[in-house]
């Protein structure tokens, strides 16, 4: 048996066993948010992934954490996954450059459910990172773009130097006539966009309510009041989906690390059904 | 511009949607049709606050000024919103700049005009209050959201 196959099959027996795989390229987004590109070859040609899952992305020696994917599903050999700096292992992360080995388990997780929304509108709301995990949603309506309506995306970061993939924001609203409107809470003259938080956006977009199928993804206080105002638009919350983020650690529901209510978000999360977890959204130190 | 078709334009407006004739007209005697150029300032933090905003089109920022660092620009306002409400509180003073980002047609509406005429009529005062009560309501809530600084990583710096 080849490496690869060797490889591919401990992915597929046991989901807690890293893949080695090499870092193709390493591209700085911003101050403290990095992507990176693998080569997933050894994963092996059963490896594929949906917008939304995540996988565990392993620094030998260091530790473990769960990162969305962001690149696209139907791009075979490498897989992109965009990462902030904010503890050790996202830090050890951003060392790593290209030919350097990190280990991949996964993908995990539950998926944005793109087919509801074929024939219909589609809003996708997103806060900082949160854009990351729903790139995966936007390049795979791009490929069949006609089997959607208008394709949304709002977009808020903290400030302009902070804003993930803005060439493919533009290329997006240019090439594919996706509506992409772009929000920072802070500004400088040199800034022309929208200054505001990413819920303020909607004023400026008229929803065709009932055909609308909504894609929410940021930090929790934005997606609580991003779900509010989709509401207050007449959104119904069966055609809207979230995903939350918690303290992965297996990533297959045993360890009980990113409980959330009643449900383990690494194996019914991260992307749920608004009408699941909303009460869940309210509820205090949860 | 004629007062009928400045009406029709003010009609348009969402902050004026479902404004009675008789308080349409007396707004109209307060308003003119204004247009600036990119980087014009529309209204100057501290000074007199005589004015009020319509937008149309274009967009205006919302201009701080910090001692000892550059100006920071804390909001912008767009098609269908207002700029300015100092002009109904005292000490009539604006508390920020607005500085024009994309060039902005709208229309300006007389502060002091604007106060005589609540004054006079109640209910036509009353209506104006309502109406910037919700846009002030909108923006305290958006301004909370910015101070809790929603993409603070300190939250997640266990990963």
């Amino acid at each position: 048996m080849t490496r690869r196959a060797q490889s591919a099959l401990a992915a597929a027996v046991d989901p807690m066993t890293p893949t080695p795989v090499m870092v193709r390229k390493a591209l700085w987004e911003n101050d403290d948010t990095f992507t990176l590109t693998l080569d997933c070859a050894p994963l092996g040609e059963r490896y594929r992934f949906l917008p939304g899952q995540f996988n565990m992305v392993y620094v030998y020696g260091v530790g473990e954490a769960a990162v969305s994917i962001s690149s696209d599903p139907a791009r075979p050999g490498t897989l992109d996954h965009t990462i902030h700096r904010v503890g050790l292992v996202t830090t050890a992360l951003a060392q790593k450059k290209r030919g350097d080995l990190i280990g991949i388990r996964g993908p995990f997780g539950s998926s944005w459910p793109i087919e509801v929304a074929r024939g219909k509108d589609v809003c996708i709301a997103s806060g900082g990172i949160g854009l990351a995990p729903l790139r995966p949603v936007i390049y795979a309506m791009l490929k069949d773009r006609d089997a959607y309506g208008r394709v949304i995306v709002l977009y808020g970061g903290r400030s302009p130097l902070d804003l993930l993939y803005r060439v493919e924001l533009e290329k997006w609203a240019n090439d594919f006539g996706v509506e992409v409107l772009v929000t920072v809470d802070r500004g400088d003259s040199s800034w022309k966009g929208h200054i505001g938080v990413v819920t303020s956006l909607f004023q400026y977009i008229k929803l065709d309510a009932r055909e609308t199928i909504a894609y929410v993804c940021g930090p929790e206080i934005m997606m609580k009041y991003t779900i509010d105002e989709l509401d207050r638009r007449g959104v119904p919350p069966a055609q809207m989906y979230l995903s939350m983020e918690r303290n992965m650690k297996c990533a297959v529901g045993f360890c009980g690390h990113c409980q959330y209510g009643p449900t383990f978000i690494c194996k019914e999360g991260p992307v749920y059904p608004v009408t699941r977890v909303r009460p869940l959204l309210d509820r205090k130190e949860l | 511009m004629e007062k009928e078709d400045l009406s029709e334009i003010m009609r348009q407006h969402p902050f004026l949607a479902g404004l009675s004739f008789e308080h349409m007209q007396t707004l109209v005697g307060c308003a003119t049709n204004v247009r600036f150029a990119d980087d014009e300032t529309i209204i100057h933090e501290g000074q007199v606050a005589n004015k009020f905003y319509l937008i149309r089109t274009g967009r205006v920022a919302l201009q701080m000024d910090v001692p000892g660092k550059e100006p920071l620009r804390i909001q912008t306002v767009g098609p269908g919103e207002i700029l300015g409400w100092s002009w109904l509180i005292s000490p009539f003073r604006w508390h920020f700049s607005g500085i024009v980002v994309l060039e902005t047609r709208a229309i300006a509406l007389d502060g002091e005009c604007l106060r005589a005429k609540c004054e006079k009529d109640p209910s036509f005062g009353y209506e104006m209050l309502k109406r910037l009560s919700q846009v002030m309501e909108r923006r305290l809530d958006a301004t909370r959201l910015q101070l809790i600084d929603l993409y603070d990583t300190a939250a997640r710096a266990g990963r």
